[in-house]
């Protein structure tokens, strides 16, 4: 702890920053924004593909030796600079400030499209009582839901099935965003996680008692020992839990920024992450039997029709499963259900890190805040995928942004902490102030080494396997705007945002609140 | 279900969800510090 004074203290009640009441609300909201759609349909295909049970060591040597140390590394830099990325990044280092803006546009991106899933997921939920989609899913889903153009463009013709639950999500997210952070994003966790957990509980008792369940599970626990000596499989494990996390583009960096002071970093760090590995491995378990439940009815081996997980997964495969199963209605209301509010829970996370950064370099209040980031962006979200078109632009943008955005924004943000700024000792040193578990040389280099290692090498194949192949047979151009185009906006973008003054408002004129190293006039000049 | 897909599922729930038990009960060991309750700023200023 400090004891130097800080001047300027007049500004504590004019800039007073939200803190969560205890270190469970935290602790619950790190998780809410963890688990998300990718745990439930994402983590069984990638185990599934790359090795069944044997890839639980790679998954595990992923979470412990990556996920782990870079999700201490996000909650020390927001910990210590008590910021919204990009005035933490700042008050780190005045030419870190971009890096948070790349994160903060990376948020956006996703955000957009991420609410119609939830969107979808809230319809489907709907659909499950009277079995909407009949004995042809695809057809449904493709056809008469999302009415898919056979154009891959933009259009404006609106699916009014889709737009409607759309503005929904967005009214609902902004509503409790505009709360604030304990009695809006705290509150909406307390109460939709336990409600998530619960519900995805039943839908895997339900699905386990499913004919065929064990021959689902066989198939995705069948250890692959071969695999091992692939660099792909490793690749992917490291993949999962990289995104599984939400590390690296500023949502555990805003989350940590409202502790208070003496919090244990690590030891709610590995709570955070092993609840979510713990949801994903009951999420294989429930996917995986109502898989082999399909496999069952349809007299095939579940490699036939297991598919590849995502979307297919999730409105098409399931509602056959639903279609077939005793109790089909119960069973899509807990998996759509689950959908919804594990997805509801990461949206507000990703919305959350643009209102923060926002109002820290406007010194906006929270609800004016709240309104110049959140209309905007349902307004773009609204405008451009509940449309006939909209399916292309999800799918593109969403391959980009997570490997060319996310990945790559992660690359340079541990390449420039550990070797740019040299950070890691002092940010290590400040989580091991207040913490159980404490940060040393091995943190230093899993972050400094490890990660950066890994994450070039993912990042280069991607970029590779991209250049050479396209993307799903996608017009060049389409790829082109909304792929390679959007991704390269994006740091252009976060860096003239980077380039705009602060307010004389805003929080950078604020003293960092208990950074001892670093000098309050540098941070606030 | 085979010998070999039952042994990697145990594995698989007792290493993920052992370590969740591990790290609330490291949690429970280390409890909040109830006078540095909310604050409106950092305690030394």
């Amino acid at each position: 702890m400090s004891s130097k004074a800080v001047p300027g203290g007049t500004h504590e009640s004019k800039h007073k920053r939200e803190t969560w009441s205890t270190r469970k609300v935290f602790i619950l909201a790190a998780i809410g924004s963890a688990v998300g759609l990718g745990n439930i349909w994402r983590f069984p295909y990638v185990a599934y593909e790359n090795g069944g049970g044997a890839f639980i060591i790679p998954y595990l040597v992923a979470l412990l030796f990556a996920g782990i140390p870079l999700l201490f590394l996000d909650y020390a830099v927001g910990h210590k600079f008590r910021g919204s990325a990009p005035l933490a990044y700042r008050r780190l280092h005045r030419r870190a400030e971009g890096l948070g803006w790349w994160q903060v546009a990376i948020c956006f991106v996703i955000a957009v499209y991420y609410a119609v899933i939830i969107a979808w997921a809230g319809m489907y939920m709907i659909f499950s009582f009277t079995e909407a989609w009949g004995d042809d899913p695809e057809g449904f889903f493709i056809g008469q839901f999302l009415q898919v153009s056979e154009n891959v463009n933009i259009g404006f013709d609106f699916v009014p099935g889709v737009l409607v639950p759309l503005v929904l999500v967005w009214a609902l997210v902004l509503f409790v965003l505009a709360a604030g952070v304990q009695k809006g994003i705290g509150r909406a966790n307390i109460i939709f996680l336990p409600l998530l957990l619960v519900m995805f509980l039943v839908l895997v008792v339900q699905a386990l008692f499913l004919p065929g369940a064990a021959d689902g599970l066989d198939a995705l626990f069948t250890p692959n020992w071969a695999a091992l000596a692939d660099t792909g499989v490793w690749a992917a494990a490291f993949g999962q839990i990289f995104f599984s996390l939400s590390v690296a583009f500023g949502i555990m960096v805003t989350y940590a920024s409202y502790l208070k002071r003496r919090t244990d970093l690590t030891g709610s760090g590995y709570v955070v992450a092993f609840s979510n590995s713990g949801f994903e491995i009951l999420a294989g378990i429930g996917v995986f039997a109502a898989v082999g439940f399909m496999a069952y009815s349809a007299g095939a081996p579940v490699n036939e029709v297991a598919g590849s997980g995502g979307i297919g997964l999730a409105f098409i495969a399931f509602p056959t499963i639903i279609s077939q199963a005793p109790l089909g209605a119960l069973l899509g209301v807990l998996f759509f259900g689950s959908l919804v509010f594990a997805g509801l829970t990461s949206l507000i996370s990703i919305v959350e890190v643009i209102i923060s950064a926002v109002q820290d370099k406007l010194g906006l209040r929270r609800v004016p805040a709240t309104m110049a980031v959140g209309l905007p962006m349902a307004l773009v979200s609204i405008l451009l995928f509940p449309t006939t078109t909209g399916l292309n632009l999800l799918d593109v943008t969403d391959a980009f942004v997570n490997n060319f955005g996310i990945m790559a924004a992660a690359f340079v943000a541990v390449l420039l902490l550990t070797y740019g700024f040299r950070a890691l000792p002092m940010l290590g040193g400040h989580v091991n102030e207040t913490s159980s578990i404490k940060l040393g040389r091995g943190w230093r280099i899993m972050v400094g080494i490890v990660a950066p290692v890994v994450l070039g090498y993912i990042l280069i194949n991607e970029l590779i396997a991209r250049i050479q192949e396209g993307y799903n047979e996608m017009p060049a151009w389409f790829v082109g705007v909304f792929g390679w185009g959007m991704a390269g906006a994006l740091i252009v973008i976060a860096f003239l945002l980077s380039l705009i003054p602060w307010s004389s408002r805003s929080a950078a004129t604020h003293p960092v609140l208990d950074a001892a190293d670093t000098d309050p006039k540098e941070a606030s000049r | 279900m085979s010998a070999a897909a039952i042994i990697m599922l145990i594995i698989a729930i007792l290493t993920v969800w052992g370590g969740l038990a591990l790290a609330l009960v490291n949690l429970q060991r280390h409890p909040e510090d109830d006078t540095m309750m909310p604050e409106e700023h950092a305690p030394e200023l």
